[in-house]
């Protein structure tokens, strides 16, 4: 371990739940939510503060697809894929935020951190297909064109020292 | 807000209510569903009222206790349904319905139509050259006819003052009041109510058969799990009208003699899990969930779960897995989630549309329950 692994945040998040199994699912969200992703640091501590196995816990967390073990971006961008967004042609926009962001194969963050670009079933935003979210922004009647645009917007931001995640 | 200890308390709570909407001459309707809050609905809500309250009208945002004089009212209503449209702005008494309303708009509605009563035509929904300034008579909803959803879109989304000066929670006070457990479950076997998450399986007969079972406790359990492409049925009704589902799991409650309910929410509905979040506390503050609703010996806790973006715990004992904190893994049947289903007791799955039947059917008892939930067809698409 090269580095202390602070677990206060985690331990506000734990007081906020039952410590019981029944919390695992929310417990695992909240941690989520404050880290964009599950540090494996916190397996077993989560897993001996609900009184389950580490094993379980790991279980439950690869299940779920909302669930990233790995750390995402400072913008995590999620083009909506579901069928309504799918046949108005997300899938080339979600080509062009790849290309642009250099990322090939099963890549999905960027080596500096600063992008995320994943794809979800169905934001539920089906009239403004094809849509995006970026940080939980929702854009919408998206094109290739105008998520290029987008993209030179948010490196604008970043340099100007902005990204809120 | 002081806890409501008895049927009189309720009832007159309920006729506050329904004073304060009424001296609320105009009001102006934002949809606050999930397609028109992706295009800007909240910022227009938030532009309408600041700019309301700056030239001096009395804007009320929540039904107040002691009404005492007109005012307009804004509110955040549930989705309209013509998302394509969006973001929506409804006008009454008039019931004219604005689309693709942006921000620069607000200004010009609320001079012509809130102060000068006129209609901003450039606005209204157009269709073949023809201009429909009112709601109800354009072409998509002149056939329509909502029955689970006939407040949302109408009243705040998010103040459960609003659902009971509509009647809310009529059927609750029925239910617990003037029925037996026996009555209840007849009656909602007789309206021959069927799933209406797809299955059709008749809801009277799933109750009758968990209200049966020896082994307590038993659970109540709603699966808001939709994941059909492009179908918002459930979110609609959580997001416009949480308070119509609380109250049917509530009598689902007391004609199965449970005292604990869950919801499951996908992952992909946050504003359905915010408003429902609201809503239970709102009910809980007002004593209409807890301990001893209304003084009675019956208790009633909720509980909401937030999926994680599996689409397989829509299936019913996958779901209870999930609640349990667990993989969403199904397993086989029999045994059925009535005889053993969350944390492996006799539990009563249904979907929202469902559960949010059930206030309709007591309140107007089966017979006169709208003939559509009496269709025998299975799996029939939704009341609206």
């Amino acid at each position: 371990m090269t580095r202390q692994f602070d677990f206060a945040p985690v331990d506000r998040i734990l007081d906020n739940h039952p410590r019981s199994e029944l919390s695992t699912i929310a417990i695992l969200q909240d941690i989520q939510e404050h880290y964009h992703y599950l540090p494996r640091e916190v397996f077993p501590y989560v897993a001996k503060a609900i009184g389950v196995g580490e094993a379980r816990l790991y279980g439950v967390a690869t299940f779920y697809e909302n669930f990233s073990l790995e750390p995402k971006g400072k913008y995590v961008i999620r083009c909506c894929d579901g069928t309504a967004c799918h046949v108005r042609g997300s899938i080339p926009i979600l080509e062009r935020l790849r290309q642009e962001l250099g990322l090939v194969g099963g890549k999905k963050t960027t080596d500096d951190l600063n992008f995320t670009v994943e794809t979800v079933s169905c934001l539920g935003a089906c009239g403004l297909a094809p849509a995006m979210t970026v940080n939980g922004t929702v854009y919408g009647a998206m094109t290739p064109d105008k998520a290029s645009e987008l993209l030179r917007e948010l490196k604008a931001e970043l340099e100007k020292g902005g990204g809120q995640a | 807000m002081t806890k409501l200890m008895s049927r009189q308390d309720l009832q007159n709570l309920r006729s506050v209510c329904q004073r304060a909407l009424s001296l609320e001459t105009k009001k102006i309707l934002v949809c606050g569903g999930t397609g028109c809050v992706a295009g800007g609905s909240l910022d227009i809500y938030d532009k309408l009222k600041d700019m309301l309250q700056a030239r001096g009208i009395h804007v009320s945002v929540e039904l107040a206790h002691e009404p005492h004089e007109e005012s307009v009212g804004i509110k955040k209503s549930g989705c309209h349904g013509f998302c394509e449209m969006g973001p929506l702005v409804r006008v009454e008494p008039q019931g004219w319905l604005y689309t693709k309303v942006k921000l620069d708009d607000c200004e010009e509605i609320v001079e012509k139509t809130i102060v000068g009563g006129e209609c901003v035509e450039r606005l209204a929904y157009r269709q073949n050259g023809k201009i429909y300034r009112k709601q109800e008579d354009i072409p998509f909803y002149a056939k329509q006819h909502r029955v689970v959803l006939e407040h949302c879109g109408h009243i705040n989304a998010t103040s459960v003052y609003d659902y009971l000066a509509v009647g809310g929670y009529q059927a609750l006070e029925k239910a617990l009041f003037d029925m037996n457990q026996d009555q209840i479950l007849d009656e909602v076997s007789e309206s021959n109510l069927r799933g209406r998450g797809g299955g059709g399986f008749p809801a009277g007969r799933k109750w009758k058969s968990c209200a049966r079972q020896k082994e307590t406790p038993r659970y109540i359990v709603c699966n808001g799990d939709e994941g059909d492409p492009g179908a918002f049925m459930d979110r609609s009704a959580m997001e416009g009208d949480p308070h119509r589902l609380i109250e049917g799991m509530i009598i689902a409650g007391i004609a199965i003699g449970s005292s604990e309910g869950y919801i499951y929410v996908r992952a992909e509905y946050p504003l359905a899990v915010d408003r429902l979040r609201m809503a239970i506390a709102q009910a809980e503050e007002i004593g209409l969930l807890g301990d001893n609703i209304l003084g009675t010996e019956f208790s009633f806790h909720m509980h909401i779960n937030r999926g994680a973006g599996a689409f397989v715990c829509g299936e019913g004992s996958a779901l209870t897995a999930s609640i349990e904190g667990k993989r969403g893994m199904p397993r086989v049947k029999p045994p059925r989630t009535v005889e053993h289903g969350l944390f492996d007791k006799p539990t009563n799955l249904n979907n929202v549309e469902t559960y949010a039947n059930v206030p309709m059917i007591i309140e107007n008892g089966a017979a006169g329950t709208n003939p559509s939930a009496r269709r025998t067809v299975p799996a029939q698409r939704p009341l609206r």
